[in-house]
Parts: C-alpha cells; structure tokens; sequence
C-alpha cells in the first residue's frame, strides 16, 4: 500500500473534527485509508504500532496536524490529500473583510469570561496533557470546572482540586463524563426530571443508569456530581466525592444523596463513610464491585446500580413502579428453549465502563468467571482484546479501542464489528449490549443498532442458530434520542429488550446457568454412556 | 478544606472548551454558554501552559503569583498611561550623552555578533565606520571589525532606538525625549532623506556618508535651535494622538505628524537667528520626507516604555525589537534580559522588481510602536496601511481588535476615531500573548537583504512566539520561586 504523509503546522482540532474531515475525504474521493492525529508523542506511537509513522512526520508538534493517507492506487493519494487540506481550510474561521471576524469566538478561558454572562462553569475536553492547565486558568477566575478529559497527570489532578477545595470550588474529573449541575446537562447526561435525589458518582455511566432509572420511577434529581474515575485513589484522597457530599448535605433540594463508584482506596472509602453517616440525610453507597457492607443508620449500601436507584427512590417516598418484568429465569428459560448445546458463553460488548464491571461482579458472585479488558481485582485478563474467550465482558469504551476514534457511544462501528464477530462463533449463548442515550452518544443509536442486530442474527441462523441480542437502553422518554421508540426500533430487530443494566447482566447469568446445566447433563449422560 | 458553596448557585453559566458535543445539553437547556475556539497555547507544549495556568491572577488569592503579577501590571500600565514624552533636544553628537562610548556602535534588535549580522546592518556598520573616519574603505572596515576594534551593543540598552538597522555612531547627532513624569529620556537618530540609498538600510556609498554629515551639520543644528524656541519642548502625545485622528498609525504612516512637526518647527526656525540657507535646507528635508517623524514617534514611544521596565514580577513587554535576523523582546519585571526568536520576512506589498525573495528578515527598533500600543496596534486609526496587505478598512479594524486580546489596557491617550473612540490596546501581556495563541502585529518597511539596496516594500509581520514563550517560562520561575 502507497502511503504519503505530510504537517499541516500550527493548527488544533479536536478528534471529532478530524475524524469527520476523515470521513469526509474517504467518501469523496475513495482513498482507502485517512489518518488524521495531532503530533503528540502517544499519537506518534500510535502511528508507528500502525506502520504508518513516516521521517516527515518526525517534525510534527503537538500542534501541529499530522496527515497519512493510504492506498493501493499511489494516485489516487494526492487528490485526497488535496481534499483533506480544503476540508482543513473549509473549516478555519473565514478572515478578510466582514465585522464577523471582530465578534470570532474567544480562544481562551479569560476571553470567554469576559464575554460570557457571569459564567460559574467550564467544561473543558481539551486533550489530556493540557487539560489541568486550563481547568487551573478557571479555578483561579472563579469557575467551578468539568473535566471530561482523562489522561491529566495524577500530579496535576491533585494540585488543581486542592486549588479548588481551598476556593470552595469543584473540579468534577479528570475523566468525567457526566453531570448535571442545577438541572443543566454536561457532557454525556441524559434528560431527567428535577427532583429530591442528589447523585455523586466516580463512574459515568453508571451515573447515567442510576439517574434514568430514578427518572422512570417517577422521581427526579437535584443535582448529580461527577468526580472522575481518579478521585477515589488514595493519591487524590476522593477531594471531589467529599466535596460532593458536603454540597448535597447543604442543598436544600436533595433530600437523599446516593454514590456511585467503583470501591475507592480503602482509607478514602472509610472517610466517605463516616462523612456520608453525620449528613444527616439518607445516603445511599453502591460501590460496585467491592465487598459487600451491611447498612447502618442513614447510611444504606447497595450492590447494584438497579438495587441504588430503587433504594433511594424508596428513601425519597416515591412510589415505584415496574416490577411487571418478567423474572431472569423466566427470560433465560424463554432465550434458552431455542438454544443449541455448543450455545454456553455471554459476550457482553459495553460501551459503558461501568456496565461492564457491574456485569463481572454479578456474574462472578455467581459463579460464572469472565474474562475481560478491564478485569475484576483477580479477576482474568483477555489475552487478545480483538478476540473473545469463554465468558467476555469487554469495555469498547476502553484506550485500546479508542485511540484515533469516537467512543463507541457515539460510533457504533467498532461494536458492530465485534457483533458480527460473535454472530460467527459457534459457542456464544447470547451477546448483551448497552445503549445509551442522551446527549453527546449517538442521534439515534437503534438506527445503525437494528440492522446490524438483524444481521447477526441472519447469519447466527444460517449457521442453524439462534442468537440471542439482550439490549438495555440507559435514557429516559425526555431525551432526544426518546427511550421507547429506541427500545421499539431494537426489539423489532429481534433483540430482546431488558429493564436495567443490572437486570441485563443477570438475565445473561440466568442464561448461562441454564446452559452450562445443559451441559452437565449432557456430561453426565455421556459419562453414564461411557460406563455403560 | 471549605465546602463547595458556589457550585450550586441558581444559575449555571458554562464556557466550553476542547470536543465539540460535549455542550449540546447546556445549549439545550438554554443556560449561557460559550464555546471558545480553543487552541493549545504558544508553542503547543503542555509544560508551557501549565507554567502560564501557574501565572494566571485571582482575586480570591491575592498572594498567588499571578495576582502579584497582575499589581505588577497595574502599576505598569498607570506608569505608560501617565507618561508624558516631550522632545526637548538635539544632542549634536551621540557622545556627548555617551561620553565613554568610544568606538561603540548601536545597533537594532538584541544584541548579536558581527559575523551573525545580516547584510543591510553589516553594511551599515561599514558605513558607520566610514562616517566615523575610523576606516578609509569597506575592506579596512571590515577587517577593523574582524579585529574586535568595534564594540557592539543593543541600542535598547542605551535608552535608544534605531529604525531598520538602527545604527548609532559616536558623531550622529540624536533626538531627545524627556518623560517628564518620570525624568527619562530616550533617544533616537534622524531619519536620512534620499530614499533607497540610506545608513538604515546599509548602504554606503559616498552619498550616503554626505547625506550623515548633512544631518550633523545642518539639520542637527537647526532642529536644535528649533526646539530650544518651543517654550517647554514639543509635547509629543498630543501630537501623535492628533495624527492618529488624521490616518497615520505613527509607525509606518508619519504622513500628518510629518506635517504637524513641520508646522511646529517652521515658526520657530523662522524665527531664530539660523541663515535661511540652513532654514531652507531644513525644511525641504522634513517636507521631502513623510516618514520624518518617525524618529521621534519611537523615542516617544522609547521615553514611554523605559519608564514601565523594571517593575518586578510585572509581564508587561517593554521592548519588542529586530535585528534582521532575530527578535527579541525585553519584559518589565524581568530586566537585564532579551528573549529572542527568529524573525520572519514580512508578508506584504514589494516595489516593482522585487519580490519576498530579495527581502531580508524583520529589521529595526521601530516596534517599540506597536510596544506602546501604536503602529499596527492603532492601525483602525490608518486604514491606508492595510493596502500593503491587500485588505480592506475593516482589516484594520480586526488589527487594533485583536490586539486588544494580548493587551491589559487601552490608551486613552491615542483614540481611534473607527472604533467609537475607544483608546488603542497597551500594555502587551506575555501571559495573553500565549495564552490567545496570538502574536503581536507589526507594521514595517521591508529591508532588501543585500547591503544598500534599500526599501523594496512594505506590509506587517508577526513577533515570533518563542520569544513570549520563553518568557514565561522565566516569569514561571522568578514569580514561583
């Protein structure tokens, strides 16, 4: 394959921007491969693992754009190359002459602090190693800050939060995807009513269940504070959740507090405890994949995201509703009838990090060892992410899978892919998918979801199998992609819609049980043969 | 540790920054919000902005470096807003306000060694040489050079400014301008008349060396005589807050404070005891040449800047300067150092025959205008100018506009008629210049870059970003220490 690569200097864009140049370029002019990164030294290496670093690229500075275009047909690489660079300066702001350019947007925080009407919040989702710099510049102008990128060095990330706690400000993140502060939707947030709920969380999506399924109770949320998946270490001390409790404490409007996280460092998790038990409010704790605690006083804990939603709603005084779902083994039993023997292992392919660590701890409490990217404290490492093993729970939303891509949230492409994959392998008992709505994951997921679930299960059947597809849809009615015409668009697919994200995992349980049973009879009656 | 108290304020107003989408739910939900167009600040380096996250003011902590960095600029900006540059003298020679500086020439820019000089300053060294009798030919010259019989030095240094090479000899006579709010006073050479064939762009030729001793003999002596019958000197601001009013930008236009000055000067020539041959003289000069005042624009805007160096922890630029082959930039509360780049070709129109081949790097002291917030600072004010870069009026709009960004203050001293007579930016911050990714505009003659070939155009060009990148980086360390 011909490669050409070339510096577009001193110009940055996001990723999102350069994968749709990308696209773009690809579709106009039929050039097999487009790889647009900015010079960073992670991006150089990524370049390098691909085989497409390039001498001219050495050059290349953070900001800097470095372009690879790739194709068997060595001529067909200039004129995408020439696209590429009218996409670039199609999307520059256009000088010359007109007063637009006097009102252009401001380039840096205190420019846009000047311009804004008293802003108190910045999100901010500028790569990485930039991120803390930046999130510093807002704290010292006064705002509170969401941090959605990761990767900021750990240093950092302390230095900014205690810049922060002193100034009686929060620094939501690094790597925070969600929150929503006075009702206002940041980052990956669904649409939920307001109410007397008040939500912290160190993992994003399951914030988002939490938060959807309290909404579909019928009760609402005060505020919900996202503190990134780093906070809980023992190195930033949980500065973030404290904080957090200590504002929902205050807030007149929240009557109960839940928290959701991963099980934080051991002397973190005795400080949230104790702090959470002189609130004087209920709190509910689910820190997912720990050990189990018992409850005490106003302090409930939970293991589950559906078993924290439901609590504090009942905390609340909210009616609940559901429980008109069929049980797990009723649904396993009803999957498992159409089963073949081979059918014994789960993949689930998550987009949602926490989706995935919730179904290993459910799983593994049952018995069932799973093999993961990001596997359980003791728990197996898979050996080749690209390639499922026994039982499987995968993060697509994991660096391995979304370096140089949108998260699978927003592009459906790479799970997709892993769908068909699974489609092909005679021994997967059911795949389980997550789907979440709201705004910044895909317009209108079903869309590109329910094709491929007809596909997979086509080409399941030409092999004379049945694949179950169990989806679970983590929104509400209110969002903009709405909840039940996503669940409709996906159950007319064939795939079999479950309530929660904790019941989607323990339906897979069900199924599994059933199936290695299955196979425990057919084992002993092979066995029984052979003495015979 | 306090509580979070201000998180959950009733209003949640948001600025966005970094992947687009991630705001799509605040814009839905019809809170204020405002997206910048972000770009990794100076060089791209994240060591780099996080030094400058450390410089960044608070009022909430006014012992955090950045807010006795931002007093430190109050002061500064109170200190150029009040000066008051008046020009009082003509020094007949350089060595008389220099008495030991011997065979010392001044030169444009940061400091830099003969064998690293570009063309035009080389030649004008020689011709320095030749002027000053220290040398009977160019190859003499040199080889006095090459001996280390010259000593070369800054004219930043001296309290001096020089346009394009900006050389400075012992026998020149110089301008005089005394801030009489602080009692400094900057100096500054005359501008030559003759067009192409002048010292500042490196020729010379025995014309060249007359039209030097034509300027010590005759304009030297009448300007002189000319100030001294202005009761109290000629004070400078309001005459260039006048021209500002009537198109020029003070840099690279001069063509009404040229006139004004003339009109200045000729009143009281006519009436000192000067022979008319010499008044004639003089005044065919000025009127010949609308760049004249330049000389006294920058040693306005010299006395002006001086008096703002120096005020520790301050990140206010003081001197931004070219020596045709680097930039360097001095910062006031980092004194005693220059902080350098390289310089880029100027990007504008070229006289007929020549083209950005022939140009040779950013050259001149004259910068020290845009350094005190005119030249293309002001360039709203000169909407003549943008046509050396093909723009329209309202390009020099966006010029005076953007520098606003890099700027912490507006002069209210020098108002720009287009803009509602808002005050033009001052006061540039290195801290912004990085931060906004923005570098400094400079309006400038564009310098030929064989020795004595002269102008052959005209257009701006841009500071180079390493020399405020390095400066912050040293502000980081003597602000954090």
């Amino acid at each position: 394959m011909a490669i050409q690569s070339s510096i577009r200097a001193n110009l940055y864009k996001d990723s999102v921007s350069l994968m749709r140049i990308s696209q773009v370029t690809v579709a106009r002019t039929g050039v097999q491969r487009v790889t647009l990164l900015m010079g960073t030294r992670s991006n150089k290496e990524f370049l390098q693992q691909a085989g497409l670093m390039s001498p001219a690229l050495e050059s290349a500075k953070p900001g800097d754009i470095m372009i690879v275009v790739a194709d068997d047909a060595p001529d067909k690489l200039a004129a995408a190359e020439r696209e590429i660079h009218s996409q670039i300066a199609g999307e520059e702001p256009k000088g010359g002459s007109t007063e637009a350019a006097a009102e252009a947007p401001p380039r840096s925080i205190s420019g846009g602090v000047a311009m804004a009407d008293h802003a108190d919040l910045a999100l901010i989702s500028v790569p990485g190693p930039y991120a803390a710099a930046e999130a510093l510049k807002a704290l010292r102008q006064g705002l509170n800050v969401l941090l959605f990128s990761d990767n900021v060095p750990i240093e950092q990330e302390v230095a900014i939060k205690r810049v922060a706690a002193q100034k009686g400000l929060l620094v939501m993140g690094p790597d925070c995807g969600t929150a929503i502060i006075n009702g206002v939707p940041l980052g990956f947030a669904n649409v939920v009513r307001r109410g007397a709920i008040g939500l912290v969380g160190a993992s994003g999506t399951g914030l988002q269940e939490v938060m959807c399924q309290i909404h579909r109770h019928g009760q609402g949320i005060s505020q919900a504070i996202g503190t990134g998946s780093h906070d809980v270490s023992s190195e930033v001390g949980g500065i973030t959740m404290l904080q957090g409790l200590e504002l929902l404490a205050a807030d007149a409007q929240t009557k109960v507090v839940a928290i959701v996280s991963k099980p934080p460092a051991p002397d973190v998790q005795k400080r949230v405890v104790e702090r959470a038990r002189a609130i004087g409010k209920p709190v509910v704790i689910c820190f997912l994949g720990g050990e189990p605690a018992a409850s005490a006083g106003n302090v409930h804990r939970t293991s589950s995201l559906e078993e924290t939603a439901r609590q504090a709603v009942a905390l609340a005084g909210a009616r609940q509703s559901g429980g008109d779902e069929q049980s797990a083994e009723q649904f396993a039993e009803r999957v498992c009838a159409s089963l073949a023997p081979s059918q014994r292992y789960l993949r689930g392919l998550y987009s949602g990090g926490t989706f995935c660590s919730e179904a290993q701890t459910i799983w593994r409490a049952a018995g069932i060892r799973a093999r993961s990217n990001v596997p359980l404290a003791g728990a197996d490492r898979l050996a080749d992410v690209e390639q499922s093993h026994g039982h499987t729970a995968i993060d697509l939303g994991s660096d391995e899978f979304t370096v140089g891509r949108p998260h699978p949230m927003i592009d459906y492409g790479v799970r997709i892919e892993r769908l068909l994959k699974e489609a092909d392998d005679p021994t997967v008992a059911c795949v389980v998918l997550d789907v979440v709505l709201g705004y910044g994951s895909h317009p209108n997921p079903a869309e590109v979801l329910a094709p491929a679930i007809r596909r997979a299960k086509a080409a399941a059947r030409a092999q004379g199998r049945e694949l179950p597809v169990l989806c679970f849809v983590c929104g509400t009615g209110s969002d903009p992609q709405p909840y039940e015409i996503q669940k409709a668009m996906l159950a007319d697919a064939g795939a079999e819609i479950v309530g929660s994200s904790t019941g989607a995992a323990r339906v897979a349980q069900a199924i599994a049980g059933r199936m290695a049973a299955d196979d425990n009879a057919t084992g002993r009656r092979v066995m029984q043969g052979g003495e015979r | 540790m306090n509580a979070a108290s201000s998180a959950l304020q009733d209003k949640t107003s948001v600025i966005s920054l970094g992947a687009s989408g991630l705001d799509r739910g605040v814009e839905s939900s019809g809170a204020p919000l405002v997206r910048l167009q972000w770009q990794p600040v100076g060089d791209g380096s994240p060591e780099v902005a996080w030094s400058l996250a450390q410089l960044v003011g608070d009022a909430g902590d006014a012992d955090c470096p950045g807010s006795r960095i931002d007093r430190a600029n109050a002061e500064v900006l109170e200190r150029i807003l009040t000066a008051q540059p008046v020009w009082v003298d003509v020094a007949a020679h350089a060595s008389e306000v220099w008495p030991d500086m011997g065979r010392t020439l001044l030169h444009a820019g940061p400091p830099i060694a003969w064998n690293d000089m570009c063309g035009p300053m080389k030649g004008a060294v020689v011709g320095a040489i030749l002027y000053e009798k220290w040398a009977t030919t160019q190859q003499e010259a040199e080889r006095l050079v090459a001996a280390g019989g010259i000593r070369f030095a800054p004219c930043h240094e001296f309290g001096a400014v020089g346009p394009m090479t900006g050389i400075i000899s012992p026998s020149m006579p110089l301008f005089v301008v005394l801030n009489q709010t602080t009692g400094n006073r900057a100096y500054a050479p005359m501008m030559e008349s003759g067009g192409a064939k002048t010292l500042r762009f490196g020729a010379f030729a025995p014309e060249v060396i007359e039209g030097l001793k034509l300027i010590e003999n005759v304009l030297a002596p009448c300007l002189k005589a000319a100030v001294a019958g202005i009761d109290g000197g000629l004070p400078l601001k309001p005459l260039m807050s006048q021209s500002l009013h009537m198109g020029d930008d003070v840099h690279n236009r001069n063509t009404a404070a040229t006139l004004l000055l003339y009109r200045a000067v000729t009143e009281s020539l006519i009436k000192s005891s000067i022979s008319r041959d010499l008044v004639d003289e003089t005044l065919r000069t000025i009127g010949a040449d609308d760049m004249f005042f330049l000389s006294l624009s920058m040693a306005a805007c010299k006395a002006t800047m001086d008096a703002a160096h120096g005020v520790p922890f301050s990140s206010i630029v003081t001197a931004m300067a070219r020596n045709g082959v680097n930039v360097g930039i001095r910062v006031s509360g980092l004194d005693g150092q220059w902080f350098v780049g390289p310089a880029d070709i100027p990007v504008g129109l070229f006289l007929p025959g020549f083209s950005e081949a022939d140009a040779n790097p950013d050259i001149g002291d004259s910068a020290i205008t845009e350094t005190a917030g005119l030249g293309a600072f002001a360039m709203a004010a000169a909407p003549a100018m943008v046509q050396f870069v093909g723009g329209t009026p309202q390009d020099a709009l966006r010029y005076s506009r953007e520098m606003a960004h890099v700027t912490i203050g507006r002069n209210p001293g020098f108002t720009l008629p287009m803009l509602d007579f808002i005050g033009a930016p001052v006061g540039i911050d290195i801290r912004k210049v990085v931060d906004e990714g923005r570098r400094p505009v400079i309006n400038t003659a564009t310098a030929h870059k064989e020795p004595g070939m002269g102008i052959i155009g005209a257009g701006v060009v841009q500071a180079p970003m390493k020399c405020f990148v390095d400066a912050v980086g040293a502000l980081a360390t003597a602000a954090t220490r």
